[in-house]
């Protein structure tokens, strides 16, 4: 039951998210770069204010999955290393903390794009 | 020999003929509407190439030695060769050319270049510069959504205006001698801005020039619409026609059942493309296919195209400016003696392996 | 004739011309897809943490954003994923998977330009935007932090 309630906390505040990133899709025509970029500011402030660690105690995943947890992990990063190596962590923490996503990324895009080609859209 | 020129419209005494039609359409234009008509229809986007830039020109090298061979003729003997297309230096022109041993013009003027080619081929053939013209056009879907908009494989949607660019290659041959339906006259229009910025509603920023270049016509021929048994504009898709229509209305011109747009008629309704096909290759196709061979059988007699372009460059677009919109216009007239049968679907897919193979022999050098 | 004055006449009767589409049903996709990402996101970690029960949340998430990278930047390769975006918009753009995607499918549209001047090139031209204002806020935050 636990588990349950669980996912489905996840589902709820996952897919609420996602929902508010098509509102403004469909009010603004916002572009997939201006899109992330503001869930990556969203997640900056909500893990700047704190806000960021009760939702993910409920959402856990739901929160993480979105490009938000992005965001905060990169605030999170900054934060922490600056408690630990003053100045320095201004520079290195935001990146330090996101480097395995942004590395997986870079070498798996690379790889698959080695093998695959682009094709022709097939819908609208 | 000065021809009379009012305002932007040249009326052609000589009447420059259409010797030679081709069109060659992407698999998604061949399930439309139009896919029987079409003299070849590509099995898949690729064409047998590696990239799509040069399935494209390999495209318009097709529709151009299509339809010099459907007018009779020999590459060689083609005189001036006037090409256009979308991309960046217009590249699937220029390369297209160097197949080709000819006096080459390679145009600019985005989705309208099938017109604006035809005008001034058929100006110079009408002045006696030159026998046969050949005019072509090619756009290519993959191609131009990757100049223009995003990379194919991102996952996002199309606003809801936005329109469809097509895979399409058509070739007009123009020539002063032999049969056929002939240009009469042709109006070239003027950049119209009307202050539209959304790069995803080419309709409404070309709807303005296609009501100038429309009324122009109308008034320096002294015709109506109601003289035209079809009045053919571009590719403004579905919002761009209505907002045309509402135009007109309200300069006094009431478009009726005559008027249509390729860009809401090449696709039908639930092949997901929101308010149509456009590029250049959407008009260049219907025109090569549906329009002048219902002119050489006579079902119509006196056709108005008007090919409508949005200049749209994606720099200028970044920095906040408006997208200037252009149409240009021709009036085609048939001729007799008509035509009496059409060809059927297995001569035109003869006619296509045979100029493949040509193309083959042909085309070795530029490789 | 002024024509600012036509301009802003003609945008209006533009706007109000344009066909209202009913946003209820993208909404949906968006909410439904963008939760099933999530809790696939969350299926992985739990998975993660049945089989190493010692490693931090910080590194679980690090798996599970990895693994879900891989997975998206694979479906952009055969071409699905511009399929499940062109149903659920946002629902998969703002997970993870869609900044892998944003990644992939420039790199693959721009590998005929070459490996260096193409591929590597074009690789962030949409999410470059997202690291580079990302890195600035987590800066912002790191130099506001450095004084609290």
């Amino acid at each position: 039951m636990e588990y349950f309630l669980n996912y489905l906390y996840v589902f709820l505040i996952g897919g609420f998210v996602c929902m508010l990133g098509q509102i403004l899709v469909i009010r603004t025509n916002m572009t997939t770069s201006r899109i992330l970029v503001s869930f990556v500011l969203l997640g900056v402030i909500l893990e700047a204010t704190t806000a960021y660690d009760y939702i993910y105690g409920v959402a856990q995943a739901g929160i993480s999955v979105p490009i938000v947890g992005f965001g905060a992990s990169l605030a999170k990063g900054a934060i922490s290393a600056v408690r630990t190596k003053g100045i320095l962590g201004i520079f290195t923490g935001g990146l330090e903390a996101t480097a395995g996503g942004i590395a997986a990324a870079v070498i798996f895009a690379f790889i698959f794009s080695l093998i695959f080609r682009a094709k022709t859209k097939k819908t609208g | 020999m000065i021809k009379e020129a009012k305002n932007q419209t040249i009326v052609f005494k000589n009447k420059p003929r259409i010797i030679g039609n081709y069109s060659i359409a992407g698999p998604k234009e061949g399930k439309g509407p139009f896919g029987e008509m079409f003299d070849y229809v590509m099995k898949d986007d690729f064409f047998g190439e590696k990239t799509y830039e040069k399935a494209e020109r390999k495209m318009l090298e097709h529709a151009i030695f299509g339809a010099t061979d459907k007018a009779l003729l020999r590459p060689d003997n083609i005189d001036m060769l006037i090409c256009g297309d979308l991309l960046n230096q217009i590249i699937t022109s220029s390369y297209a050319a160097r197949a080709f041993d000819v006096s080459y013009l390679g145009i600019f003027s985005a989705c309208s270049a099938m017109a604006l080619s035809i005008g001034i081929g058929a100006s110079m053939v009408n002045a006696g510069y030159f026998k046969n013209v050949a005019c072509a056009t090619s756009s290519h879907f993959s191609t131009a959504e990757r100049q223009f908009r995003f990379p194919l494989e991102l996952g996002n949607q199309r606003p809801p205006t936005s329109q469809w660019t097509c895979t399409g290659s058509g070739c007009t041959v123009l020539s002063l001698g032999g049969q056929g339906p002939y240009i009469d006259s042709v109006t070239f229009g003027k950049a119209m801005d009307y202050g539209v910025c959304d790069v995803n509603n080419m309709g409404a920023a070309m709807a303005p020039a296609a009501m100038e270049t429309m009324i122009s016509v109308f008034k320096d021929t002294k015709t109506k619409p109601e003289d035209y048994d079809l009045i053919l504009t571009g590719d403004l898709g579905k919002l761009g026609a209505e907002i045309l229509l509402d135009l007109m209305e309200e300069r006094g011109y009431k478009l009726g059942k005559n008027y249509c747009d390729c860009g809401q008629m090449i696709f039908y309704h639930d092949q997901n493309v929101l308010m149509g096909g456009s590029g250049c290759g959407c008009s260049a196709t219907i025109f090569n296919s549906y329009v002048v061979e219902r002119l050489k059988t006579g079902q119509l007699k006196k056709v108005l195209y008007i090919a409508t372009g949005a200049l749209l460059s994606t720099t200028a677009c970044q920095q906040g400016e408006s997208i200037p919109g252009i149409a240009h216009a021709l009036v085609v007239k048939a001729s007799p003696p008509f035509e009496e049968r059409t060809v059927t679907k297995k001569e035109k897919q003869q006619f296509a392996e045979n100029i493949k193979k040509q193309l083959k022999k042909y085309n070795v050098e530029g490789e | 004739m002024n024509y600012k004055d036509r301009n802003k006449k003609y945008n209006e009767y533009v706007k109000q011309k344009i066909p209202k589409t009913r946003s209820w049903p993208t909404l949906f996709n968006a909410f439904w897809v963008g939760g099933v990402i999530c809790m696939i996101g969350q299926g992985i970690g739990d998975g993660i943490r049945a089989i190493w029960p010692d490693l931090s949340g910080s590194m679980v998430s690090a798996y599970i954003s990895i693994i879900l990278i891989f997975i998206a930047s694979l479906l952009t390769g055969i071409g699905v994923y511009d399929r499940i975006g062109a149903f659920a918009g946002a629902g998969s753009i703002v997970p993870i998977t869609g900044f892998s995607n944003s990644i992939t499918s420039p790199a693959m549209d721009y590998k005929n330009e070459g490996i260096i001047f193409g591929l590597c090139v074009k690789m962030f031209s949409i999410a470059g935007p997202v690291i580079v204002i990302g890195v600035l806020a987590s800066a912002v935050v790191g130099l506001i932090y450095l004084f609290i």
